[in-house]
């Protein structure tokens, strides 16, 4: 598990009750961010088993404590280059709807306590990746920080016939 | 309350079950009393329930039906199968009542009334009643039902002083033996005589002989009361209303205001009051007119709480045949044993890797734990294991439904109810038999009238039936009746474009032609067999399980389908091989054999196919690295190790793997779970080094490769 | 001191309606399926009133009255039979078994407390 400190950056802590607490995070020159209810907890990254017929961005299946987890590159779905995954990187181990996925990032950078209004719109440049995954941007000491929407990060289920 | 009520509800399924299994039997040519006897329980025990929670109509209806089980009972009324043909349909009707009140719907009164009436007609005392009787569903209707009333409400208690006016009553009461030894207590009734208003009490006993006479069980006192009360007679007489019979009672009302020549008695009456006080004092322990025995039992007080307690134990230990358990806790300690398996299969290979087992009493306990992990295993297996019965008692009633519905004719026979099956697979069970039988019925017997002129008894038979072999359940259902008709199926295939009209089939594959897609016979959906829900459906259905069904059929004598599941849905026995790098999980039910392929047995084929000549049968070759898109060229077969298997249908097909690792039961874990499915796996385990392995769903890659590979069905079925 | 009561019923329903109406009127209560498991329970537990039903398996409520009566122990307790009749034949064969009282189903709980009264000290 990866050691996580608790740095505001300075920034007024909001009031809790419309504070969001979102767990940031690296994927090659880039920053997101998800929201911390979603996160059950944080894995070093291990080999995953392939799974035929899926998208390139389904690294795979892990055995997490005796759950089939699996593993999302979130690089590539988002629509950029991943790197071949390595010991160094990170999974996401996140909740979305009934079902567990692990979010294969390169590292974990921060946990933020924001006030809700701090979040920005998503800027109009925006891809059709952004449209679909970021729900806004942070600026954190000059850094910029995507928020993502887990929703739509596993494949849309379409079952073969039978 | 709620929650009882629900436990009269789940009663009230069991009482039904009990009520059809009893009069099946019956039917069948059962004699022994305790049939007949608990078939008549179970109405009552439904009729029972059913008046504490106050749903009329099945209390109304379960007392006609009740009535006409006495008869039965009582041997008045002969069980010829027309009296049972009726009492079933009552106990349908009553099962609809019965889930009508749980849902809070309602059944047609009509239908039930009707049904009523004839139960009513069996009633040997009265001739039957017309029509016109039956429409009225009230309380004055059924004589019988005025009788089935609540204890009279008494006002006493309520202690309303309403009226002023003081009743007198001279009551004159003489206990006979018989009251005592029913463990009635003359102390109690004067106590609760003392309820209703003032009492004096004289105790005569001057017929009480000397001690050395006494009979204990005797009785020689009698009491004379007078008691001045606002209630009525009937109150008083409400008292001793337990006792009637076993005494001698004499109430006399006496004038209010006493008139002067009462004086007298009043004042004798005073007198003795003192003594008898006292001696009724020496009476509430109940000592002396009782009984010797009951001396003995309540004094011992302090004895008592230990004894209940030590009572409460053995009885629950006496009790205990069986227990209930939350069907959660089970799930739960089935997931744990399956974690426990996995951990123990870790453990194994890691202490293999360390080398430590070479250390002899390493490698004796390793192989103890396994022992014992699949001890418990199947210990625990074993608990959630049920007989199919559960599944099986619903048909008859399907039976005789889809029975009436299509005029026809039809017995269903089952055999092998006891079979045990995982609780899993027995919840998926009902919707595919459902249809199957429906099937049978709808389509594969002929009416009445076409069997007879095809020489065959009026009747058709429906088989139901169910066993083990080799690790799996087998179910069939066949019926006796015209068989497939391989013409008519053929050509609705191909007029669906499901086949090639001029493609050669064998009769087995016609057969299986049903099970293809949008199939239909009907060109209206039958609504017996559900709205179009055909057999694909039913097929899809049973591989979700990880089953197979297939089917039989013999022109003018009948059909079989088959279905084989596993027992569990929980554990898997399998073939640990590799392809491509990647270790993957067979299950082992679907291998036939394996072979070692040699260069001149195997042969290209059209395009880019090949098939292996195994015996006498060409068979095709499934590369199924390519299949899963593990490696984009083909491999070398004979540097392959070949998986014969057999799909549904008996079709046989030769999977190439890379090499085969061993054998293993797994732990199926689920890939829909948290992902979604995924063509050509069933599902996924975790091996000793703690990695995902994938699960072959060897009938869906056949399936998958036989898709592509359709432009050589039929030289191949020819070659075939 | 509360009393002690043991319903002898089939039906699980019965049971447990009789158990929460017993309950919550303040008894202790043991219960029993049919009249041979009374029987087994009368071996270690000593009741102020039986309550029994009559239709059950194995051993009615007839049978089993006539049980506890011809017991040397038990002969004296109270016995209240359940019974849906108010069918005067019925009451007299229990009666004539050893009934002590009768309560009629459907029971009011209110009813059924006072014939426990009635009948136990």
């Amino acid at each position: 598990m990866t050691d996580m400190t608790n740095k505001n950056q300075g920034r007024p802590t909001a009031d809790p009750a419309n504070a969001r607490e979102l767990i940031a995070f690296r994927m090659g020159a880039q920053e997101f961010c998800v929201d911390i209810m979603s996160v059950r907890e944080i894995r070093g990254w291990t080999k995953a088993t392939p799974l035929p017929h899926s998208p390139p961005f389904v690294r795979g299946v892990v055995n997490l404590r005796g759950t089939v987890l699996p593993i999302v590159d979130l690089a590539a779905r988002l629509g950029f280059a991943g790197a071949e995954p390595t010991a160094r990187h990170v999974i996401i181990v996140a909740q979305i709807g009934t079902q567990t996925i692990g979010l294969l990032v390169d590292a974990v950078s921060d946990i933020l306590t924001l006030a809700e209004d701090l979040i920005q719109a998503t800027p109009e440049v925006a891809s059709e990746m952004a449209k679909t995954f970021v729900r806004g941007v942070l600026a954190v000491d000059q850094r910029m920080i995507s928020m993502i929407a887990l929703d739509h990060v596993l494949p849309a289920d379409e079952r073969d016939a039978a | 309350m709620a929650a009882i009520k629900q436990t009269f509800f789940q009663e009230c399924e069991e009482q039904l079950c009990e009520l059809e299994t009893g009069l099946l039997a019956i039917d069948d040519g059962d004699t022994d009393s305790e049939t007949v006897n608990a078939v008549f329980r179970a109405v009552h025990s439904i009729k029972g329930g059913a008046g504490a929670f106050s749903l009329e109509e099945l209390v109304q209806f379960a007392h006609v039906f009740e009535s006409a089980l006495d008869h039965l009972r009582a041997g008045r009324l002969a069980p010829s199968g027309e009296v049972l043909k009726t009492m079933l349909r009552a106990a349908d009707m009553l099962a609809d009542l019965v889930r009508a009140a749980r849902s809070d719907s309602s059944v047609d009164t009509a239908s039930r009334e009707e049904l009523a009436n004839e139960l009513r007609a069996f009633d040997p005392h009265e001739p039957s009643k017309g029509s016109g009787q039956g429409i009225q569903a009230s309380e004055d209707d059924d004589p019988d039902i005025a009788g089935f009333e609540p204890v009279p409400i008494c006002l006493d208690d309520l202690g309303t002083e309403l009226h002023s006016i003081q009743n007198r009553f001279l009551i004159h009461f003489t206990p006979k033996p018989g009251l005592y030894a029913k463990a009635n207590e003359t102390a109690l009734l004067m106590r609760e005589l003392s309820k209703l208003g003032e009492i004096q009490i004289i105790c005569d006993y001057s017929h009480l002989p000397l001690l050395d006479e006494l009979d204990p069980e005797h009785s020689y006192l009698s009491w004379t009361v007078e008691l001045t009360t606002v209630h009525d007679e009937t109150a008083v007489r409400n008292v001793f209303e337990f006792v009637e019979w076993d005494c001698e009672l004499d109430i006399q009302e006496l004038d209010p205001e006493a008139a002067p020549d009462d004086e007298a008695i009043t004042a004798l009456i005073r007198e003795m009051q003192a003594t008898v006080e006292a001696d009724l004092a020496a009476r509430s322990d109940p000592q002396v007119a009782s009984v010797p025995a009951s001396a003995a039992e309540p004094p011992a007080t302090a004895g008592n709480p230990a004894m209940s307690q030590r009572g409460k134990q053995e009885m629950a230990t006496a009790a205990q045949a069986t227990i209930r358990v939350d069907l959660d806790r089970v799930d739960r300690l089935i997931n744990l044993v399956g974690e426990l398996v996995i951990n123990q299969a870790v453990l194994t290979q890691r202490v293999f890797e360390a080398g430590v087992a070479r250390a002899s009493g390493v490698a004796t306990g390793i192989d103890e734990l396994e022992q014992l992990t699949r001890e418990i295993q199947d210990s625990v297996m074993a608990i959630r294991a049920q007989p199919v019965k559960s599944v099986f008692q619903r048909m008859p009633r399907l039976v005789r439904e889809v029975a009436a519905l299509t005029g026809k004719k039809v017995r269903l026979v089952t055999e092998g109810e006891n079979t045990e099956v995982d609780k899993t697979v027995i919840e998926h069970l009902t919707d595919p038999l459902t249809h199957m039988i429906r099937n049978a019925i709808d389509h594969g017997l002929e009416s009445p009238q076409g069997r007879v002129a095809a020489g065959k008894p009026e009747e058709g038979l429906v088989r139901l039936s169910a066993l083990h072999r080799s690790g799996r359940i087998v179910i069939e259902v066949s019926d006796d009746g015209a068989g497939i008709d391989r013409t008519t199926v053929k050509a609705i295939a191909a007029a669906k474009g499901l086949i090639s009209p001029e493609a050669a089939l064998s009769e087995e594959e016609v057969d299986n032609l049903i099970f293809l897609p949008g199939f239909s016979t009907t060109s209206t959906v039958s609504d017996i067999s559900g709205r179009g829900v055909g057999m694909d459906v039913v097929r899809r259905s049973i591989q979700s399980l990880g089953g197979r069904i297939s089917i039989r059929s013999k022109p003018s004598q009948g059909s079989t389908f088959t279905l084989s599941l596993p027992l569990t849905l929980a554990v898997l026995d399998g073939m640990v091989v590799t392809v491509a790098d990647e270790t993957l999980i067979v299950p082992l039910s679907a291998i036939v054999e394996t072979l070692r392929p040699k260069a001149d047995k195997v042969h290209g084929f059209g395009g880019n196919a090949m098939v292996i000549a195994i015996r006498d049968q060409f068979v095709p070759l499934i590369d199924v690295g390519r299949e899963l898109g593990y490696r984009a060229k083909d491999t070398d077969p004979c540097a392959s190790v070949v998986l014969l298997v057999e799909s549904e249908g008996h079709a046989r097909n030769a999977l190439l793997v890379d090499a085969i690792l061993g054998q293993r039961q797994v732990v199926i874990k689920s890939l829909e779970a948290n992902y979604r499915h995924v063509a050509g796996i069933a599902a996924a385990t975790i091996l000793g080094d703690g990695r995902v392995a994938l699960i072959l769903d060897t009938d869906a890659v056949v399936a998958h490769w036989r898709e592509v590979a359709t432009d050589f069905e039929e030289p191949l079925a020819a070659a075939g | 001191m509360s009393k002690t009561i043991l319903t002898v019923d089939d039906s699980r329903t019965m049971r447990d309606m009789l158990k929460f109406s017993l309950l919550n009127a303040g008894y202790h209560v043991h219960q029993a399926e049919d009249g041979v498991h009374g029987l087994e329970v009368l071996r270690n537990v000593t009741p102020d009133v039986i309550i029994t039903d009559i239709n059950m398996p194995r051993l009615d409520g007839f049978g089993f009255i006539e049980q506890v009566r011809g017991d040397g122990f038990y002969r004296a307790v109270p016995i209240l039979v359940l019974t849906t009749e108010s069918d005067a034949m019925k009451k007299d064969r229990a009666r004539r078994a050893g009934a002590t009282g009768w309560i009629v189903k459907p029971f009011d709980p209110v009813k059924l407390v006072e014939a426990i009264r009635r009948v136990a000290a």
